[in-house]
């Protein structure tokens, strides 16, 4: 049996080249909406307008570049800590195909105009059903490899790629429920105040789900592979787990607070949104602390000073969701750019850093090689990406308060000071720092684009074997 | 009894569940197989060479 004895490496090259694809992608496309913000010129009816390229974007760097970065990483991660080959070659294949095909088909119908209009929920219904058989596929893969495991426990990594599989597929299929009326409409199976709750306990835990516990499934693997030293604690990753399973599923009304929503779940959503505070924290000292005893690497490392930003990057951005959740400050930030500051910190600071430091780790050993072609560029990466980040969230910070403070100033007969446009137009110096700072990280990624070339050209790709003996 | 105080018993049940969560974490007993589960990452195949061989393995 000479396939038992490697691990599947194929569909996780696949995967993880097409987290660089589509990360530029993504990005080109950020950056394109952020460029329409300040030269409305730049709309070009009807394909390329604002309305139609903002859900391309999302989708894009949601669910094309993290997720792809998501299947890689959990594929990975499940055969080497499970001693065991993925369950079913055939179905990791097919869920590599699906999930690219789900990508195209979003590619064409968004800017065509074909929306459910939910966020993050966008696609219509023949989609949602081919995502939901590649889920079904990638569930059976991920189950299936920790089943047949070899090692007597199941590493806690694997304990965040289940639950955010599982997460993810509850919520999808109760989110996507809906009435087709021909091949590219669909209507909502909920109404009203019913749809926008179950519209944000879904978006609210994709952030959770998709956007965070994948990825600190990746930490909790990453990070001490690169330090050289098992997590710092061990049974804080198990609360950690917990915690956040038992908590994130009930934050979602954070979204909806002075809406229709009954006040008694805005405020349950606040009260929630604010504990969430200490798991998040929990988590992100458990991956820092992994290093103590190591500091002198981050120094001369730039894969780990990727992976250790990102994690104060996530220390930042649940420590600013928590406080926005509270109704008087949401009163101000909502609706403001300061949410979407906040949703760059979470994606770029985040997610985007934890995913480059993760894939500058995996791509040269998928290909047989000891590091990337150059170490000196992932460094220039870093610096690149960790000054755009900053730039992009703190000039959003201010004008998302500015703009807060615009729209509820009033004359002292109750009129409002300032025109709509009027705080428009106080929005364009920052827009155009936010453009600076997105074209820096988009640049960081063209970097990695050069170098992943650079480590992956005439390499044979390898397949590593699985360590014959387990101790116990 | 309506069913306010079924959503109310279960939500007493599931904070409960993590209160237990946390002290069967924290309990002695799970300390070995956890230090364990910690070192799985580093059981390797030889393929992929870790030149820092130095792993600490004592942790919390
Ligand atoms: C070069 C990098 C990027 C740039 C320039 C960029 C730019 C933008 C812009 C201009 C918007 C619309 C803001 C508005 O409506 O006022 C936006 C929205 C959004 N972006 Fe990005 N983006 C980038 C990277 C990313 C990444 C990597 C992610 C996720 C991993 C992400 C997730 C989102 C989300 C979720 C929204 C919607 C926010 C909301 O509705 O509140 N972005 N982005
Ligand atoms: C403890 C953790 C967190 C809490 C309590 C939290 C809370 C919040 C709050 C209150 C809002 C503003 C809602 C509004 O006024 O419209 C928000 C928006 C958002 N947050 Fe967070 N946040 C957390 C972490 C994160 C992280 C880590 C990410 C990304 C990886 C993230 C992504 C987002 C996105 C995408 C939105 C915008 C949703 C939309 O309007 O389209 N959040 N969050």
């Amino acid at each position: 049996m000479e396939a038992q004895s490697t691990y599947n490496y194929k569909v996780v090259r696949q995967f993880a080249i097409m987290t660089v694809v589509w990360g530029i992608v993504g990005m080109l496309v950020g950056v394109v909406i952020a460029a329409q913000l300040i030269w409305p010129n730049l709309n070009f009816e009807p394909w390329l307008t604002y309305g139609r390229l903002r859900p391309l974007h999302t989708n894009a760097v949601i669910f094309a570049f993290g997720g792809s970065a998501l299947f890689a990483s959990a594929y990975y991660i499940v055969q080497r800590t499970c001693h065991a080959r993925l369950f079913s070659d055939k179905l990791a294949a097919f869920t590599f195909w699906g999930w690219q095909l789900v990508i195209l088909a979003a590619a064409i119908t968004l800017p065509l105009g074909i929306t459910t209009g939910k966020e993050y929920a966008e696609l219509e219904w023949p989609i949602d059903i081919l995502i939901t058989l590649v889920w079904v596929a990638y569930a059976v893969v991920f189950f299936g490899t920790i089943l047949k495991r070899k090692t007597p426990h199941i590493y806690v990594a694997n304990w965040f790629f289940g639950a955010f599989i599982l997460a993810i597929a509850l919520l999808h299929i109760v989110n996507s429920a809906e009435l087709p009326v021909s091949l590219w409409k669909s209507y909502s199976a909920y109404a009203g105040v019913q749809d926008a709750m179950v519209e944000w306990w879904y978006g609210h835990n994709a952030v959770g789900f998709f956007l965070t516990a994948g990825f600190l499934g990746m930490m909790y693997y990453f990070v001490p592979k690169q330090a050289g030293r098992p997590v710092y604690s061990y049974r804080l990753s198990v609360v950690h787990f917990w915690a956040l399973i038992f908590t994130y599923m009930w934050a979602g009304p954070h979204h909806l607070e002075y809406t229709a929503l009954p006040d008694w779940a805005q405020s349950l959503g606040m009260v929630f949104s604010l504990i969430l505070l200490a798991p998040s924290w929990g988590g992100m000292i458990n991956g820092i602390m992994t290093l103590s005893g190591a500091w002198g690497k981050l120094r001369t490392d730039p894969i780990l000073k990727f992976l250790v930003t990102s994690l104060s990057f996530y220390g930042m951005s649940t420590f600013e969701g928590p406080m926005m959740s509270i109704k008087t400050v949401n009163a101000l930030s909502h609706y403001t750019e300061w949410v979407i500051g906040h949703v760059h910190s979470g994606a770029l600071g985040w997610v985007a850093m934890i995913t480059i430091g993760s894939m500058y780790y995996l791509i040269p050993r998928l290909f047989g090689r000891e590091s990337m072609y150059s170490v000196k560029l992932i460094t220039v990466h870093f610096w690149v990406a960790t000054i755009g980040v900053v730039l992009y969230i703190v000039a959003l910070w201010i004008a998302g308060v500015a703009e807060g403070l615009m729209w509820r100033a009033s004359n002292p007969d109750g009129t409002l000071v300032y025109s709509f446009a009027e705080v428009v137009k106080a929005m364009y110096p920052f827009y155009t720092i936010r453009l600076v700072g997105g074209l820096m990280f988009f640049g960081g990624m063209l970097i990695m684009a050069y170098n992943t070339w650079k480590t992956v050209a005439g390499q044979k790709p390898v397949e590593a074997l699985i360590p014959a003996a387990v101790h116990a | 009894m309506d069913i306010n105080d079924l959503r109310s018993l279960f939500t007493v049940l599931t904070f409960l569940t993590f209160v237990g969560i946390v002290f069967w974490a924290w309990s002695g007993r799970r300390k070995a197989a956890f230090d364990e589960a910690a070192m799985i990452p580093f059981e390797e195949d030889g393929e992929e060479s870790h030149k820092s061989a130095s792993v600490a393995t004592q942790r919390r």
